[in-house]
């Protein structure tokens, strides 16, 4: 029964001229896993594509209507954002590229469509990342107050500065030199990235190249802590490889032997497992053998991932999902830092919680 | 979608409660639907009193919100019971002490509307509306606004679109009722106790972020009547000022303008079509800054209003 209903979901997403056979009680439930998922204007707008909105129940019209005009306004805010930050890097006349979701807006990618965008993330070359930073506190972002031990370790460990927010506008962009943070077990070799980086036609900035761009989606997704966006993120994955694999036919051996030059197999391999699993996303058989099999680690992916992946919603909900969530949290970290950096970061952490509490109360 | 002939009060208290912890039970207001789950019984109770005449479902195919109101799971509540507000099982804000539950409901509510409703340019304004045409009283906190709105309710002659949370479809413009409950603060809640005495109230909160506060059922009338829409033809900032003598001044339109944006939810979300609509709001709307200290005297500068077409310089003219 609870996969059942984020099967509904699932399968209107990927084969929007269903839509018609549904019933009232099934919009019902539609509606508010893609509310919870962060899914419901890209469903909004696939309904729309695909000529069937019009002819859709008259209660669920007004529902598409807002999440339109919501993704609408988000991807126009995104590009004005970006056009911002391309004036403030401007004069550095280093390349910017803008990675994830305000990628895919400013070149204009189906994964854009309908999609919900946080934080605009950056990647810039790490020997110019202070001058980077200063042009963009000139143009008003700044990374506020921030904890010593915070900023600290930013600086050293991660892969990127501390969130910097704009002081008028609110909008907050994360700089990064790198897609893993130092500290990871695999990180790849940021020249490698910004070497293969495309340049975007009438526009000051670039963006991965295609396959990198595939790859840094899963390896974000895989080292998430949480995956409250994380259909989301299948989706993009997915939009991603229709449209490259399209325009490329050599697309995706391409891939798998750029995931393997990154030291990036493993989150590319997951990808295609539960694109395949959770979404019924036709991966080819070849692409799939050119990457290690591992059966046993994915038993226990599989336990974490397919739970997790489905929306965090009461009418899916099962013990088992929370367990799994419980334990994706806690993984995060673990793949994020080396063991010995964990157990000092998070003893001090817990620490200082407690320092700080006791302090407060007396 | 059916509407059932069935109002909320001919429902025994015990069946609500019932319908509300087994999360069947849907309330129509206005355009929307509500289906709500909750086991508290003041949150019960609450929804007896304020929706008494409103329509209600049980377990309807279709809803357009689904809202709950239960204690967080915490430690915190084995110490302090606790109330939380959540939308599909997600809880937008912080959870509050366990005897806000019932306002916590209607607060939520709202701001479920506010975030979600983009298929209208939504103001934070009460609208009312005489002779199909809608007045609309856009405010900051603490300016008297709920309760000119109520007393206009109650006792001017106009009915209730909403007290909080203004409707307009971007395409005509047209006022949408929501006919809830009117949120009354500190001492509005003692003025409109003596202004309306047959009013129905929810039991009192105190302490909350904005002192003591209680919900007023909207008149039966503006309940009966929520489907119809009214055309917006004054937009009215008032002003409450102890002592003041009735005061009314035209605004210019163009001073206008940008405390309406101001006020909107969603202006910046609707990019383009919030900023016509906001221009053709103005285009048919008379504004007017009005200051008061007596509701009498705003009753009777209200009617004056509704009754006369004034003749206003071209600049405030509609």
């Amino acid at each position: 029964m609870t996969v059942h209903c984020a099967r509904l979901l699932l399968d209107l997403m990927r084969a929007p001229t269903e839509a018609t056979s549904l019933s009232l009680a099934d919009w019902d439930t539609v509606l508010r896993l893609a509310r919870r998922a962060n899914l419901i204007s890209r469903l909004a707008e696939s309904l729309d594509r695909s000529g069937v909105r019009n002819a859709l129940p008259t209660p669920v019209q007004p529902h598409l209507t807002a999440a339109l005009a919501l993704s609408t306004h988000q991807r126009q805010a995104i590009v004005w954002e970006a056009r911002h930050i391309g004036t403030a890097l401007q004069p550095l006349g280093l390349p910017v590229i803008l990675l994830k979701g305000a990628g895919y807006a400013v070149a204009n990618l189906n994964a854009a469509r309908g999609r919900l965008f946080g934080d605009v993330d950056i990647l810039v070359p790490k020997s110019r990342i202070n001058e980077v930073e200063a042009a963009l506190m000139l143009h008003g972002w700044s990374t506020g107050h921030i904890d010593p031990y915070d900023n600290r370790y930013y600086r050293q460990w991660m892969h990127e500065l501390p969130p910097m927010a704009h002081l008028k506008r609110g909008t907050v962009i994360d700089v990064h030199h790198n897609i893993l943070p130092d500290s990871a077990r695999n990180t790849p070799t940021a020249a490698l990235l910004l070497q293969a980086a495309v340049a975007l036609p009438e526009n000051p900035f670039y963006v991965l190249a295609p396959c990198d761009r595939v790859i840094h989606s899963a390896t974000h997704l895989f080292h998430e802590g949480e995956l409250s966006n994380g259909l989301r993120d299948l989706f993009d994955l997915a939009d991603l490889l229709d449209e490259f694999s399209a325009e490329d036919n050599a697309f995706w051996p391409t891939l798998t032997e750029r995931a393997r030059e990154l030291g990036l197999e493993w989150p590319l391999r997951l990808a295609f497992r539960y694109l395949e699993h959770v979404l019924d996303y036709p991966i080819p058989p070849d692409a799939k053998s050119r990457l290690v099999r591992r059966p046993l680690a994915d038993l226990v992916h599989d336990a974490l991932y397919l739970p997790g992946f489905l929306p965090d919603h009461p009418l899916c909900n099962t013990p088992k999902a929370g367990i799994a969530r419980t334990i994706l949290y806690q993984r995060g970290p673990y793949l994020r830092m080396r063991p010995g950096l964990l157990v000092a970061h998070l003893g001090r952490k817990a620490f200082m919680r407690l320092y700080k509490n006791t302090s407060r109360s007396t | 979608m059916k509407q059932a002939g069935v109002v909320v009060g001919e429902l025994g208290l015990q069946q609500l409660h019932e319908a509300l912890q087994k999360g069947v039970f849907a309330v129509q207001t206005g355009l929307l639907r509500f289906r709500i789950r909750s086991s508290f019984e003041d949150v019960a109770q609450s929804i007896h009193a304020l929706y008494a005449e409103h329509p209600f479902q049980l377990a309807p195919e279709f809803a357009d919100f689904h809202v709950e109101v239960r204690a967080p799971w915490n430690l915190r509540r084995w110490l302090r019971p606790q109330a939380e507000f959540f939308i599909d099982g997600d809880p937008p804000f912080e959870p509050l002490p366990r005897d806000q539950a019932p306002a916590l409901l209607e607060w939520g509510m709202n701001w479920t509307i506010a975030a979600s409703c983009h298929q209208w340019f939504t103001l934070h304004a009460a609208s009312l509306e005489r002779g199909g045409h809608a007045v609309i009283l856009p405010a900051p906190p603490g300016t008297g606004k709920s309760t000119l709105c109520a007393a206009l309710a109650f006792r001017g002659g106009w009915r209730l679109l909403s007290d909080e949370l203004t409707l307009l479809d971007p395409d005509t413009l047209y006022a949408n009722a929501l006919a809830r409950a009117i949120n009354l603060k500190n001492a509005s809640i003692d003025i409109i106790r003596q202004f309306a005495p047959a009013a129905v109230w929810s039991p009192e909160t105190y302490d909350t972020s904005k002192g003591r506060v209680a919900h007023l059922r909207p008149p039966i009338e503006s309940v009966r009547r929520m489907r119809e829409t009214a055309s917006p033809r004054w937009i009215i900032f008032p002003k409450y000022q102890a002592g003041a003598a009735p005061l009314l001044t035209p605004r210019p339109k163009t001073a206008t303008f940008m405390p309406l944006a101001e006020n909107a939810f969603n202006y910046s979300t609707l990019g383009q079509t919030g900023f016509d609509a906001i221009a053709r709001l103005l285009d048919q709307c008379d504004c007017y800054d009005f200051v008061y200290s007596q509701l009498d005297d705003a009753l009777e500068v209200f009617d004056w209003i509704a009754d006369n077409s004034p003749g206003l310089p071209a600049e405030y003219a509609a």
